[in-house]
C-alpha cells in the first residue's frame, strides 16, 4: 500500500473509532466506577507537573512584557496582558501538553498492553465492547480532568507572573490587579475551557486509538506510545488555531 | 448442551497473502475436535475468525441459523455468549485477581448478587483446581495456572462452544496430561462442543473424536480421529507422526525436487503407530459424544495398524517421536 493511501486509511479508521465512541457514550450502563478511578489516575499524573510548568510559564510571559511594557510607559496594562496571554493561550496549551504528555502516553500504554496480552480479544469474547467500557470513561475522565486542569494553570500562571511583577520588576500590586479587566472579559476563559475541553477528547481518543490497535508485541506498545504523543501534538495545535481563529470571528473583541 | 459449528467455504488473507481458502468443516455438537497444522498456517487467526474476531474475505460460519460474518457489531455480541475462549496465555486481565477476573463476566452480564457470583467463582475454580489463588494477580501465578483461571473465565457463562488456544503451549508433560484430563471431563461434564488449536501430538492422538489439518493454506484433512490416524495421506502422515520424511519441510513445504530426490532416494516411511486408546473421563462414565474404540475403521473396512486399542491410552513416546 502507498504511504498516502495508508495516511488517509489510519485517518479514516480514526475518525471510524471517534464515532464509534461518540455512539458508545449514550450506551447504558455508565461505567461510573472505571470513569472516577481514570479521572483519579489522570490527575494523580497531571497535576503536579502542570502547576511546576505554569509558573515559569506566567513568569516568562511577565519578563517579556515587562521591559517593552515600561520602554512604552504602559506599565498599568501589564496584568492586562499576562491574564489575557495566560488564560486565552498558555492555559490551554500548557494543559493540553500535560494531559497527552503524562495522561495521553499513560492510556495508550495501558490500551497497547492489554492488547498485546489478547485481554481486549478476551474482552470482546466475553461479550463485552471494550470501546464503551474502556474508552468511554477514559475520554470522559480526561475532558474532565482537562477542564479542572485548566482552571488550575491560569491560577498558577497569573499568580506566577503577578509575583515576578510585583517582587523583582517593582511593579504596582494595584495596577497589575487593576488592569485585569481593561483588556481580558468573561468569554476569554470561557473560550479557554472550550478548548481544555476539546483537547482533554482529542488527546484521550488519539491516545486509545493508537494503544488498541498497537502490534508487534512490547516494541508495538513503545511505537504506539511514541506516536500517540506526536500525533495529539500536531493535532492540538491546529484545534488551537482553528478555535481561536472562530473566537476572533464570534466575539467582539474589548477595546476594538 | 453443545452447539454445530457449521463453516462453509472460509476464506481470509491479510493484506494480499491468503492465510488459508475455502475451509470447510463441521465440528459437530457435544463432540471434541482438534485442529493441527505446522507453525504460522494461521490456526489462530481460524480461532479469531470463529468467534468473530476478525472478519473473513469469504465464507460462512453458521451457528444456530445465524451467519457470523454477516451479523451487525451488536448482534455478534450477543452470539459470543455462547462462545467461552482460552487464549495463549490465559488472557487475564492484568489489574484484577483471579477472583476478580473469574466474576468479571458475571459481574457484567447478570444481575446477580455477590453472593450467588462467589458461589458460581468458587465452583469453577474448584473445577480447575485453583481454590486458594483467588486473591493472586496474574502476575504472581505460573503459566499453568494462568491457563486454568483463562479456562475458568471461560466456563463461566456456561458456554456451549469452547475454543482451545494451544492449551499445552509452555507447558510440561505433566501439567498437558492433567489439562488433557481436564478438558476431557469438562466434555463429560458440559456437553458443550470443544474446538483445540494445538501442535501437541499426544494430545491431538488421544483426546478428541474429530481432527482437522490445516496445511499449505487449506483444510488437508477432517474427520473422525481414527481416519485420520489410519490415513496414509503423506501431509497427514507425516505430521501425525512427527516425521521428517513427507511434504512438510523446515521452512515451508518441500518443493517438488527435494521429494523427488526423497523418493528416489527410496526412503521408505516407517509402518504407521498402532492407534492409542482415547482418553476416558477420569471417573469412569463415558462421555455422550464417545464412540466404541475401531468402530469407524470397522464401519469403513480399514484395518488399523497393528496393536491399535490396546489397554493403554498413551503412546510409547518412541513410537511418536521418530
Amino acid at each position: 500500500m502507498s504511504a498516502p493511501v495508508s495516511a488517509v486509511r489510519h485517518t479514516g479508521e480514526f475518525f471510524a473509532f471517534c464515532l464509534d465512541t461518540l455512539r458508545g457514550l449514550g450506551r447504558r450502563p455508565v461505567q461510573v466506577r472505571e470513569f472516577v478511578q481514570q479521572a483519579w489516575f489522570i490527575s494523580s499524573v497531571s497535576i503536579l507537573p502542570a502547576a511546576l510548568v505554569s509558573i515559569p510559564f506566567g513568569a516568562v510571559i511577565a519578563l517579556q512584557l515587562g521591559s517593552l511594557v515600561r520602554q512604552l510607559g504602559a506599565q498599568s496594562f501589564t496584568g492586562a496582558a499576562s491574564v489575557l496571554a495566560v488564560v486565552r493561550e498558555a492555559g490551554p496549551i500548557v494543559t493540553a501538553l500535560i494531559i497527552a504528555g503524562a495522561g495521553g502516553s499513560a492510556i495508550c500504554a495501558d490500551l497497547g498492553a492489554r492488547k498485546i496480552r489478547e485481554e481486549l480479544d478476551a474482552m470482546q469474547v466475553l461479550g463485552i465492547d471494550p470501546i464503551h467500557r474502556l474508552v468511554v470513561p477514559r475520554v470522559l475522565a480526561s475532558m474532565l480532568v482537562a477542564v479542572l486542569l485548566n482552571g488550575l494553570v491560569s491560577v498558577v500562571g497569573v499568580t506566577g507572573g503577578y509575583a515576578f511583577n510585583v517582587v523583582l520588576q517593582g511593579g504596582t500590586p494595584g495596577a497589575y490587579l487593576a488592569s485585569f479587566q481593561a483588556l481580558g472579559q468573561l468569554p476569554d476563559l470561557l473560550v479557554g475551557e472550550v478548548k481544555a475541553l476539546l483537547f482533554g477528547a482529542a488527546a484521550a481518543l488519539v491516545a486509545s486509538h493508537q494503544g488498541m490497535t498497537a502490534k508487534g508485541g512490547p516494541k508495538g506498545v513503545g511505537d504506539a506510545v511514541n506516536r500517540s504523543v506526536v500525533i495529539t501534538f500536531m493535532l492540538l495545535f491546529a484545534l488551537n488555531f482553528v478555535v481561536t481563529a472562530v473566537y476572533f470571528q464570534v466575539v467582539p473583541q474589548k477595546g476594538s | 448442551m453443545g452447539v454445530e459449528v457449521a463453516v462453509r467455504g472460509l476464506t481470509k488473507s491479510f493484506g494480499g497473502h491468503p492465510v488459508w481458502s475455502d475451509l470447510t468443516l463441521t465440528l459437530p455438537a457435544g463432540e471434541i475436535s482438534v485442529l493441527l497444522g505446522p507453525s504460522g498456517t494461521g490456526k489462530s487467526v481460524f480461532l479469531k475468525t470463529l468467534v468473530g474476531l476478525l472478519r473473513p474475505d469469504r465464507g460462512s460460519v453458521v451457528i444456530e441459523g445465524r451467519d457470523l460474518p454477516k451479523l451487525s457489531e451488536r448482534e455478534l455480541y450477543e452470539v459470543r455468549k455462547l462462545f467461552g475462549v482460552l487464549f495463549q496465555d490465559g488472557a487475564l486481565f492484568g489489574s484484577m485477581t483471579i477472583y476478580d477476573n473469574v466474576a468479571f463476566p458475571l459481574r457484567e452480564h447478570t444481575r446477580r448478587s455477590e453472593s450467588e457470583i462467589r458461589a458460581v467463582v468458587t465452583e469453577k475454580l474448584e473445577m480447575v483446581g485453583l481454590v486458594g489463588a483467588e486473591h493472586k494477580l496474574p502476575g504472581e501465578i505460573s503459566g499453568g495456572m494462568r491457563k486454568r483461571a483463562g479456562l475458568a473465565r471461560a466456563l463461566v457463562l456456561d458456554p456451549q462452544i469452547i475454543l482451545f488456544d494451544e492449551p499445552d503451549s509452555g507447558l510440561d508433560p505433566v501439567r498437558t496430561a492433567y489439562l488433557n484430563q481436564l478438558i476431557v471431563d469438562l466434555n463429560q461434564r458440559t456437553g458443550a462442543t470443544f474446538l483445540i488449536v494445538t501442535h501437541d501430538i499426544n494430545t491431538a492422538r488421544t483426546v478428541p473424536d474429530n481432527i482437522g489439518l490445516i496445511y499449505h493454506g487449506h483444510l488437508a484433512m477432517f474427520g473422525p480421529r481414527e481416519m485420520l490416524l489410519s490415513s496414509t495421506e503423506p501431509v497427514v502422515r507425516q505430521f501425525l507422526n512427527a516425521q521428517r520424511i513427507g511434504p512438510i519441510g523446515m521452512a515451508e513445504e518441500k518443493d517438488a525436487e527435494e521429494l523427488a530426490a526423497e523418493a528416489q532416494a527410496g526412503v521408505e516411511l516407517p509402518p504407521l503407530p498402532p492407534i492409542p486408546l482415547q482418553l476416558p473421563p477420569s471417573d469412569g462414565r463415558p462421555r455422550r459424544a464417545e464412540r466404541p474404540p475401531g468402530q469407524w475403521c470397522r464401519e469403513n473396512g480399514v484395518t488399523p495398524p497393528p496393536g491399535s486399542f490396546e489397554g493403554r491410552w498413551a503412546p510409547e513416546p518412541s513410537e511418536v517421536v521418530r
